[in-house]
């Protein structure tokens, strides 16, 4: 418990709850200590409750656990909000001083510090900085030295000038002082430090780095929660390599302004989520028919309608698989950790310009909006490799032109894959419509144009079946009689989950999957499993439909769609009551 | 930009399947013109059009171009235009593509102004689905979808492009060749968003918009005393319906593209090598 410590600090929408919980990860990453932050907005109760969360170890941490250890309450409400994640000997931070704190009562057992944030804030220059009088006082409970709150502060404050960062180095000496001399509190926790110089980010903002990486130069995005944070990032970054971002009307013109970059030869990307993905759909019929290359990133919250639109689901699988009307070859990419936000992003360029294609590249919410850290050479540039593909100039040209001299840019090859010309090569002018086409991108309907088009369309995604890696990650016992699958940001909770397990003595053989379309074939691992159970964030179980659809067996479903992610505790409970058949219906948390 | 190019060699080999006698042929033809006079040649030329009879246009000529979905084709033209400064973007529709489905779009763009050329063949009718009203067709028109005449008044398209900040505004005929030619080609030079809607009438479907109306209520603003760069003239012209102008309406002389607002100059096309690598420095910045 010592080296495992979970943190929260909450208080209405407005106290500043966010960067006070950064400040306080980033320190924690700078002392060589890994961090996993999760964000609560509860939507069941006006007024606007926040918190921000850390869990932080020696180790690495990867999800989210049933416990609270830390808790400044900015509000009353804060305590009530987290009461079934309080235990013994949590220590709860609060500043009595305020009127609307007067009459908290601790619960029993539980360790109330009274500590006048505001006044000792005002003392040390202003009561702005009540936060950080508390993350002062939170480290000295934590017996975490508040000297590397320093660092944090200057990134959060540096730009307002030294006197301000001075004025909140001093508030939070202020705040540890005050625990360490006016109260008698006593130390349970003490946090170990390394020499490990870790990185904090989010998933969408290993998104918008792995697409700068990638060579994306054009991005086009209209403002929704939760995939806004790529856009914002993109923006004052991408310019000095290049590139642009518009902020559209809406999402049809942004992903629309998108496609017309790809045509025009830049890496160009759009993002949204659920509703933006509903509005898109015509133009992504268009995208697959033209064969532009075009990568679309979907940050999935809870549908649907405009549902819940700061909570976790993974509600969109079938959106993605199926949107659009006609029959449309897409490839599907979720990656299922924060790094590999980065991976697949990287990767998710590549393909769309090598088979000419639209990508979706879906996180759930929890992946996007939550900071983890990693070794900075997690995120190796030199590794990253681009490939645009088949793209022809200057004699090259000559191979594709028909008889008459016209540029076959829908040639139908063997491989599906047909040659590209950006627009400036000379010779090559064409054009191309969503139309029916020939090679030509001419309209037509003539019968055997028309399955000689659709069949090279498709026949790119057989290609990229045989040629590309799309296989899954695994975890735990290869030989174990439960095999558990999963997809998205689960992977986390279930790794940890899978420890719990093991000390009740249940083994379990995990697959994570990465890839939705298209997907490794797992009938093999399906068929020598006595259980299989799938865990998903949405109310069906859309993946385990597909996983039933591809493999022919019957599976167990472990859903969840209360609007929060799994926890690991939660997982392990939940599994182990799938085996023995004894699972109820997913029931509300809290 | 130099080049030789002669008009018809943006013409392709397809034969325009409009009906005999449509506007669309001659506001083609302008286009083709003005983009010969202008110094392109189909190697850097990119046409985008809609969907309607003016989306086939596409097909009919000879360049790079992109028939999208309907009326989004001014963010598609957006996009080709910011992602290669050294393409000319012309950009296709009709009444319908870019006042009815698209015309939230049109309006961005226009504040955007991003430096394309806008080409709308305004028929006042919607003539590929077979005669329906548009939104530029007058107040009681009667059409298959409105048997005892429309009941809405027609929207203006020139006025909003006015009201959403327009640089460049003009309205032509498709049968005055020459006079459609002339203001397309000024479209195309002027450093912004070129806006021409063109009275390009449609033979099968529109009895009243016809090319005999036209002849007979079109005032030339060539023949008046009015100064493009007059902001007030401009906007008395423009609100003024009973009239029908052609001629640039309005001109901004001061116009600063969004490109060079925002400061976009490369072909976002091109990927130097050890790209990715430049790209370590955003790890650091996570510290």
């Amino acid at each position: 418990m010592e080296n495992d410590l979970n943190w929260a600090i909450g208080g209405e929408a407005g106290d500043g709850i966010d960067s006070t919980g950064k400040i306080f990860a980033r320190a924690l990453s700078r002392a060589g200590r890994h961090v996993f932050t999760s964000k609560d907005f509860a939507s069941r109760i006006r007024g606007g409750y926040t918190a921000y969360k850390v869990r932080t170890s020696v180790d690495r941490v990867e999800s989210v656990v049933d416990r609270l250890d830390i808790l400044i309450a900015l509000t009353e409400r804060t305590i009530d909000e987290n009461l079934d994640e309080l235990r013994a000997g949590s220590v709860i931070i609060y500043d009595s001083e305020q009127t609307t704190m007067a009459d908290v009562e601790v619960p029993e057992e539980m360790i109330g510090l009274e500590v006048p944030l505001n006044s000792l804030a005002e003392e040390a220059g202003g009561a702005i900085m009540r936060n950080v009088v508390a993350l002062g006082a939170a480290s000295e409970v934590a017996d975490f030295p508040v000297e590397y709150l320093d660092e944090a502060l200057v990134k959060r404050f540096g730009e307002k000038g030294e006197a301000i960062v001075a004025n909140n180095r001093e508030a939070a000496r202020m705040g540890r002082d005050f625990v360490r001399e006016e109260t008698d509190y006593s130390g349970q926790f003490s946090l170990e430090t390394s020499d490990e110089d870790y990185v904090l980010l989010n998933g969408d903002e290993a998104i918008g780095m792995a697409a700068i990486a990638a060579g994306c130069r054009f991005y086009a995005g209209y403002p929704i929660t939760p995939a806004t944070d790529i856009m914002e990032y993109l923006t004052g970054r991408i310019e000095a390599f290049g590139g642009a971002v518009v902020q559209a009307e809406d999402e049809l013109s942004a992903i629309n302004m998108a496609l017309g970059a790809a045509r025009a030869g830049a890496r160009a990307m759009t993002g949204t989520s659920g509703p933006g993905i509903d509005l898109m759909n015509e133009t992504f019929g268009l995208v697959a028919t033209s064969e532009t290359p075009l990568v679309i990133a979907n940050v999935m919250r809870s549908g649907p309608s405009t549902g819940m639109p700061t909570k976790q689901e993974q509600g969109d699988l079938n959106a993605m698989l199926y949107g659009g009307h006609g029959e449309i070859p897409r490839f599907v990419l979720a990656p299922t950790t924060i790094g590999e936000c980065f991976d697949r992003t990287v990767e998710a360029f590549n393909l769309a310009e090598q088979y000419q294609i639209p990508v979706y590249l879906t996180a759930d919410l929890a992946l996007a909006v939550t900071e983890q850290t990693y070794r900075p050479e997690r995120f190796d540039m030199e590794s990253v490799e681009i490939d645009r593909g088949k793209i022809v100039e200057g004699d090259e040209v000559d191979d594709w032109l028909d008889e008459k001299g016209r540029f076959k840019a829908h040639a139908a090859t063997e491989d599906g894959v047909s040659p590209r010309a950006l627009p400036g090569t000379p010779e090559a002018a064409h054009m191309t419509t969503g139309l029916e086409h020939d090679e030509l991108g001419r309209r037509t309907e003539e019968e055997d144009v028309r399955v000689e088009q659709v069949q090279k369309r498709q026949r790119k995604v057989d290609t990229a079946r045989d040629r590309e890696d799309f296989d899954y990650r695994e975890f735990g016992d290869s030989d174990a009689e439960t095999l558990v699958i999963s997809w998205g940001s689960n992977e986390g909770a279930m790794r940890e989950a899978l420890g719990m397990l093991d000390d009740r003595g249940i083994d379990v053989r995990f697959l994570s999957v990465p890839y939705i379309y298209p997907r490794p074939d797992l009938t093999d691992e399906v068929e020598s499993a006595e259980d299989v159970i799938v865990v998903e964030c949405n109310a069906t179980g859309q993946f385990a439909d597909l996983i039933e659809h591809d493999t022919l067996t019957r599976v167990e479903r472990v859903t969840k769609y209360t609007g929060v992610r799994f926890k690991a505790d939660e997982l392990a409970d939940e599994i182990e009551a799938a085996i023995a058949g004894e699972r109820a219906p997913p029931e509300v948390q809290r | 930009m130099s080049s030789d190019a002669h008009f018809t060699d943006f013409k392709s080999d397809k034969q325009p399947t409009w009906c005999p006698g449509c506007g669309d042929f001659g506001t083609m033809n302008g286009m083709m013109k003005a983009l010969a006079e202008t110094g392109n040649d189909p190697d850097n030329t990119f046409v985008v059009a809609g969907i309607g009879c003016s989306g086939k246009i596409g097909t009919y000529m000879h360049s790079y171009a992109l028939h999208g979905v309907h009326g989004r084709a001014l963010p598609v033209g957006t996009g080709v235009k910011l992602a290669n400064p050294d393409l000319e973007v012309m950009v296709a529709g009709g009444d319908g593509d870019g006042y009815s489905i698209g015309v939230g779009h049109f309006i961005h763009a226009v504040r955007r102004n991003i430096d394309i050329t806008y080409v709308v063949m305004d028929n006042r009718i919607y003539g590929l689905t077979k005669g329906q009203a548009s939104p530029t067709s007058r107040q009681g028109f009667e059409t298959a979808t409105s048997p005892d005449g429309t009941v809405e008044p027609p929207v203006n398209p020139l006025a909003l492009a006015l009201a959403a900040g327009g640089t460049f505004i003009a309205q032509s005929f498709s049968s005055d060749s020459q006079r459609h030619t002339e203001l397309v080609k000024q479209a195309v030079e002027h450093d912004g968003f070129g806006f021409v809607n063109v009275f390009s009438p449609c033979v099968t479907f529109n009895d009243v918009d016809t090319y005999d109306y036209f002849r007979d209520a079109i005032v030339d603003l060539n023949e008046t005393d009015h100064d493009p760069g007059n902001y007030g003239s401009a906007r008395d012209k423009i609100m003024d319906p009973s009239t029908e102008h052609i001629g640039v309406l309005y001109q901004n002389e001061d116009s600063v593209p969004y490109r060079e607002r925002e400061g976009i100059d490369s072909n976002m096309a091109d990927i130097p090598e050890g790209a990715p690598e430049r790209a370590d420095r955003l790890v650091r910045e996570f510290y």
